[in-house]
């Protein structure tokens, strides 16, 4: 056998850290980012474009100004809210790469509210709001609970399981779209009534001119405020205890009595109905009407975001916003894979960052000896 | 509806899927996921058609796609066998990263016009059977034909072979396997290479033989995540995998087919009256990935047999257990 080790000169060791000083992670978090942003950097002067111009106009575009702001924040609502869905299960070790499917059925169910209609016209729109809020969640709930059943009833791996159920939920939305509720044959469905609006702060604009064009709506409160609950249920409660138990240690867990296939069907469902919350805010606090494609991947990029965070629930709303900030730059980015490439550079920096955190990396030069020794292996 | 030109259809492009399933079988036989295929996917479909377009020449593409695939995969390869990271996160990460550079380097590429394919042939002899050779033999991709010799050689290898055996024992006992003199490392190494470069092959067959031309994230459109459920559901054996990508491939043409005629059986065919109604038929494949991941798991379970023991596992020299 030939090993990979046959020509160099050195080898890498790894030895586990027996403690880890405070300000490690959090500066490797940050060297993981720097180092994305040079490689994308060097990708993007590789195929032709200009990477400072680029990062420049992703911070101008996302930052320059109180609106631009303003849209960052809006694009962050449903990637806090879906961040939030992946951070719940991901802390238990549970993959819902599905958070897509999720927020999209969680759209169509709060659309369902207003266009089947399930309440009559003319009802307050706070009354309108809440029930489409109810609605988004049991939608997303509903859509999660299906891999976690299958999860826990037939050992069907919940990776495959949620990505196929989020082609499923695109055609069903398409189906809706284009079909029953279509406006004219066009792929969306009619606007609905300023009753199933979530306020905007322009809509105060009238008595504070300096909110005028500002589209920052309630789903970003909606979203803060299911960070905190979220963290409290995780960090704070005897069910977040099972949670983490199970996500650090699922022996122990069994061992100790917990009901692992019930946490599994409880966990899907949460972080489904989050997700679900999240297409909600998006139909009822910006486009205002059932629409294909109008999420541009909030529940892929969920992972991401749910992964910087570290599986905090606080920690994912500033991370949302970060990319809420590249999502919203990069729709004016050209080649348009940019936004989604930097994306996986800074995922892989940060799994590759993680190794010195766990080990001391030491490299070790060899010994003539040593390598007499790999050439019998 | 032409039964016989459908399933021919499926063959071809369950051949995409077939050349992705092996890969990752064998990926998974050493003990490694990598959830990336969908990534080195595009990454070869593109790299493969972008090669082909400036040369003139596919099977260069071919060539620059399974290269491409290959250096890909060692990405993963590094970051979770020598990093010991978390193999799901790392291909997740494989997959983001390839999407968007292969939407990168495909700028632009969809206007590329028509560039010359990989050659299709039927074959003499075979192509005379009955029914069978219509459907498997006639006028199919050279690609094709690789993929009926790929199936039972991997069988070989990994079942009949000193290699192979090295192969099984790292997947499954990597500590007995290392005591052995087998380096755990480069098995893994060089089987997650051989996965990847699978993979670009893989989105080769679509650009250069099935489906040419580049469609961006579409020309892959989900298909790696197909072929990682897949392996699952052949539960590890290259026939089953065959079996499964072939019969996905029929059940997609029969779907794409059922919208085009009137009546179907002489009733009125609902996908022809009502387009909406189409979009049932593209949910189908997918249900079918949830109802053949049900039975795959079910039966594993049953027979308690499944994944390689070690299987998501780093291995660590001198560390008790695995």
């Amino acid at each position: 056998m030939t090993t990979l080790r046959g020509g160099v000169p050195f080898s890498l060791r790894l030895e586990p850290r027996l403690e880890v000083s405070r300000w490690l992670s959090p500066a490797l978090t940050a060297g993981a980012l720097v180092v994305a942003l040079v490689i994308s950097g060097l990708i993007l002067g590789m195929v032709g474009a200009d990477p400072i111009r680029v990062y420049l106009h992703i911070v101008g575009s996302s930052l320059g100004s109180v609106g631009a702001i303003s849209d960052t924040l809006v694009k962050s609502t449903p990637l806090i809210l879906t961040g939030l869905a992946c951070a719940l299960a991901f802390r238990m070790r549970l993959w819902n790469i599905g958070a897509e499917g999720q927020l999209l059925l969680g759209a169509w169910a709060a659309s369902a509210v207003v266009l089947v209609p399930l309440v009559p016209v003319g009802t307050p729109g706070i009354i309108v709001l809440a029930m489409m809020l109810v609605a988004g969640f049991l939608g997303g709930a509903a859509w999660g609970l299906i891999p976690g059943i299958l999860r826990a009833k037939f050992g069907v791996n919940e990776i495959i399981a949620t990505l196929m159920l989020n082609s499923i939920a695109f055609a069903w939305i398409q189906y809706w779209v284009f079909g029953p509720w279509t406006e004219g044959g066009f792929q969306m469905s009619e606007q609905f009534p300023t009753e199933a609006w979530l306020p905007r702060l322009s809509d105060l604009a009238d008595a504070i001119p300096a909110l005028r064009g500002l589209t920052v709506h309630g789903g970003f409160l909606i979203a803060l405020a299911a960070a905190v609950v979220v963290w409290l249920v995780v960090e704070r409660s005897a069910w977040g205890y099972e949670i983490r138990l199970i996500g650090d240690s699922p022996r122990a867990a069994k061992y100790a009595g917990i009901r692992i296939a019930r946490n599994i069907l409880l966990v899907f469902a949460v972080s489904g109905g989050l997700a679900g919350i999240a297409g909600m805010a998006e139909v009822a606090g910006v486009v205002h009407r059932l629409q294909d494609n109008f999420s541009p991947g909030y529940g892929y990029t969920a992972i991401i975001v749910a992964y910087l965070a570290k599986f905090n629930p606080l920690r994912v709303v500033p991370v949302a916003i970060l990319f809420g900030a590249l999502i919203l730059a990069g729709r004016e980015i050209q080649p348009s894979g940019v936004p989604g490439m930097i994306q996986g550079i800074i995922l892989f920096c940060l799994i590759a960052s993680e190794v010195f955190l766990r080990f001391r990396v030491l490299i070790v030069h060899r010994q003539p000896v040593a390598a007499v020794a790999g050439v019998e292996e | 509806m032409d039964l016989q030109l459908i399933m021919a259809a499926g063959i071809a492009v369950g051949t995409i899927l077939l050349f992705a399933a092996v890969g990752e079988i064998l990926a998974e036989r050493a003990g490694v996921i990598n959830l990336g295929v969908e990534g080195m996917m595009l990454i070869g479909a593109v790299v493969g058609y972008a090669t082909a377009v400036s040369t003139g020449n596919a099977w260069l593409g071919v060539a620059g796609a399974m290269l491409a695939g290959g250096l890909l995969s060692l990405l993963h390869a590094i970051v979770t066998i020598t990093l010991r990271a978390d193999q799901v996160v790392s291909g997740l990460a494989l997959t983001f990263l390839g999407t968007g550079l292969a939407r990168v380097l495909g700028e632009g590429l969809s206007k590329a016009g028509a560039i010359s394919l990989l050659p299709r042939f039927s074959v003499p002899l075979l192509s005379d059977i009955p029914v069978l050779g219509p459907i498997a033999f006639t006028e199919q991709s050279i690609l094709v034909y690789v993929g009926y010799l790929l199936v039972p050689a991997t069988w070989y290898w990994i079942n009949r072979t000193r290699p192979g055996l090295h192969l099984r024992s790292v997947g499954e006992e990597p500590a007995a396997a290392d005591a052995l003199g087998v380096s755990v490392y480069a098995t893994r190494y060089r089987y997650v290479f051989i996965g990847g470069m699978l993979s670009g092959l893989a989105g080769a067959t679509i650009t250069l033989a099935v489906q040419p031309g580049w469609f961006g994230a579409l020309t892959v459109n989900g298909r790696g995540w197909i072929a990682v459920g897949l392996v699952i559901f052949a539960q590890w054996s290259p026939f089953r995998a065959a079996a499964g990508a072939y019969l996905f491939g029929a059940v997609v043409q029969l779907t794409l087919a059922m919208q085009l005629p009137p009546t179907i059986l002489g009733l009125a065919n609902p996908f022809f009256q009502y387009h909406a109604n189409t979009f049932f038929l593209e949910m189908l494949p997918y249900a079918l990935v949830l109802v053949a991941l049900v039975v795959g798991s079910r039966d594993a379970m049953r027979k308690r047999i499944g994944a390689p023991a070690a299987l998501g596992i780093p291995y660590v020299r001198g560390e008790r257990g695995r």
